[in-house]
């Protein structure tokens, strides 16, 4: 049962990727991203990572993605809906990868996977906030404070005009 | 009543696991889609019934197809989705066709999937998950995609500006619900729609339901922090700017026309309800009675809940009908400069409060 759902969120995931790199159109190319990352959020679901798979969600889908599909909508005049982006030495780049998927598979099959017994963890939110406010508190910190100075230097970055 | 309960009950879900897969979705699905359509029917009527006593107009009084039997304007919902399923599909010329047929649904779905996390009684949830409400927040961002893709699909200046003011505001307007969420979470410890519902039974001092709302003065404000916010990331006035029809025609959904249209439209109601939902839960003590003991039963429990949600959605209607729609400065300027900071001191307040008092 678990498998069914698994191998439609597998190939939702991995179509959709191959939509993403291989469309020539910028906007479909992003829609697909949609999928893909819908799908690796549901690849955490069935990793019992709920909490992951939703911020997965507000993180890549409404922050990311929005802001990609908003800067392909700006930097375009309206009435070209023809954005394309096309690939070059496509040869060169099908052994590229079929040599990268030749390594990963490899290490892939060497690794002595950890595995979990199959049952659900009776908390995973509360787990990681304790984790977060005790033993990562420090890098906890630096990223938020990374990402306050990333805010305040957008905000300056859009206001040099004044 | 979830989806792996119904799947372990199918006789024969080992020999078809895809068929039961399928039948499982698809009976929890339709309930929730039938729901949508019948509740959107009579929110229509009410919003035309409401506006007209607000502005004292004359409302719908007699439609019937040619027979005119029903008082009071009954039929004229049904009459409007018989007119939206009726009408001629158009698609213009210029639009890009595929993502123009794709955005009602993506809207749609966003919409739609909320209500898998919805309390609507003590047993009456589709899956009852760790993330409840993250999960409803984390799917609303759906709809902001199949909005700006309407808007730039339709290929003309209306929509896109439409869809772009739409994005804009939607995103706005996350941070300080999501925020006032957060204090909640911090109050309750969980992360559950029926978690943060059992928090809040039983009384204060005897008197006051155990609500959210009363708990503290902090949660008091996070509650119409959350609601106006809500209100805003429905699109509906006086937070309407992406579709002004003064200025914009219909904003993102200007070139759309009968069933997808009526999609928009089904979903903007359907969001209605989620937001007056979470806000029910969240603040509202959500099936819970508020007179503690009184009609507290599981029957009972989905009473109180639709009680409660359509009386936000009545709110939400009485807003629609009252208020002036706001520039689009002042819409930005009232959530940064005065929702998010206020949002801010409320989770810091909130901290506070449960340290000293909980």
């Amino acid at each position: 049962m678990i498998d069914v759902a698994f191998w439609f969120v597998v190939i939702l995931t991995l179509g959709s990727a191959l939509i993403v790199v291989l469309n020539e159109k910028l906007v479909y190319s992003a829609i697909a991203l949609l999928f893909t990352l819908f799908g690796v959020a549901s690849l955490y679901v069935f990793l019992w990572a709920d909490f992951l798979a939703g911020a997965q969600v507000v993180i890549y889908v409404g922050g990311i993605l929005v802001l990609i599909i908003f800067g392909i909508m700006l930097t375009n005049r309206i009435t070209s809906v023809n954005i394309s982006h096309t690939s070059v030495q496509k040869g060169m780049g099908g052994v590229a990868v079929l040599g990268i998927i030749i390594v990963l598979g490899i290490m892939i099959l060497n690794t002595p996977w950890y595995q979990t017994e199959f049952v659900e963890p009776a908390q995973t939110t509360a787990t990681i906030g304790t984790l977060l406010m005790m033993e990562y508190l420090l890098p906890f910190e630096v990223a938020s404070l990374l990402l306050l100075a990333a805010l305040i230097g957008a905000a300056m970055l859009s206001r040099s005009g004044e | 009543m979830t989806v792996d309960n119904l799947i372990n009950w199918f006789p024969f879900g080992t020999e078809w696991p895809v068929l039961t897969f399928v039948t499982a979705v698809i009976i929890c699905a339709l309930p929730v889609f039938l729901f949508i359509a019948v509740y959107a029917l009579v929110a229509i009527y009410a919003e035309l019934k409401i506006s007209s006593f607000m502005q004292d107009k004359v409302g719908p009084m007699g439609q019937g197809v040619g027979l005119h039997a029903w008082k009071f304007g009954i039929l004229q919902p049904v009459a409007d989705a018989l007119k939206l399923i009726l009408k001629e599909d158009i698609i213009p010329d210029l639009a890009d066709k595929k993502l123009f047929v794709m955005a009602p649904f993506i809207v749609f779905v966003g919409a739609f999937i909320s209500f898998a996390a919805l309390p609507f009684g003590q047993n009456i949830i589709i899956a009852d998950m760790n993330i409840g409400i993250f999960y409803i927040l984390a799917v609303g961002s759906l709809s902001v995609i199949g909005i700006i893709l309407a808007g730039w699909s339709s290929n003309n200046k209306w929509s896109l500006y439409g869809g772009m003011r739409s994005a804009a505001q939607i995103i706005s307007y996350e941070i300080p619900a999501g925020l006032s969420i957060i204090s909640i979470v911090m109050l309750t410890g969980t992360l559950s729609m029926q978690g943060i519902i059992e928090f809040q039974s039983g009384t204060i001092w005897g008197v006051l339901p155990n609500w959210i709302i009363f708990n503290n003065p902090f949660s008091f404000i996070a509650f119409f922090i959350f609601f106006i916010s809500g209100v805003a990331e429905c699109n509906r006035t006086p937070f309407d700017i992406p579709e002004a029809e003064s200025e914009l025609v219909a904003g993102a959904f200007t070139e759309y026309s009968g069933m997808r249209y009526a999609f928009f439209f089904l979903s903007e109601y359907a969001e209605m309800f989620v937001i007056s939902a979470i806000a029910v839960t969240a603040f509202l003590g959500g099936w819970n009675s508020p007179i503690s003991g009184f009609m507290n039963s599981s029957g009972w429990g989905v009473f109180w809940f639709m009680l409660k949600s359509l009386s936000l959605i009545f709110l939400m209607i009485w807003f629609r009908w009252t208020l002036p729609r706001l520039r689009v400065d002042q819409l930005m300027s009232i959530c940064w400069k005065v929702f998010l900071p206020f949002s801010l001191v409320n989770i810091f307040g909130v901290g506070i409060w449960s340290l000293l008092v909980g």
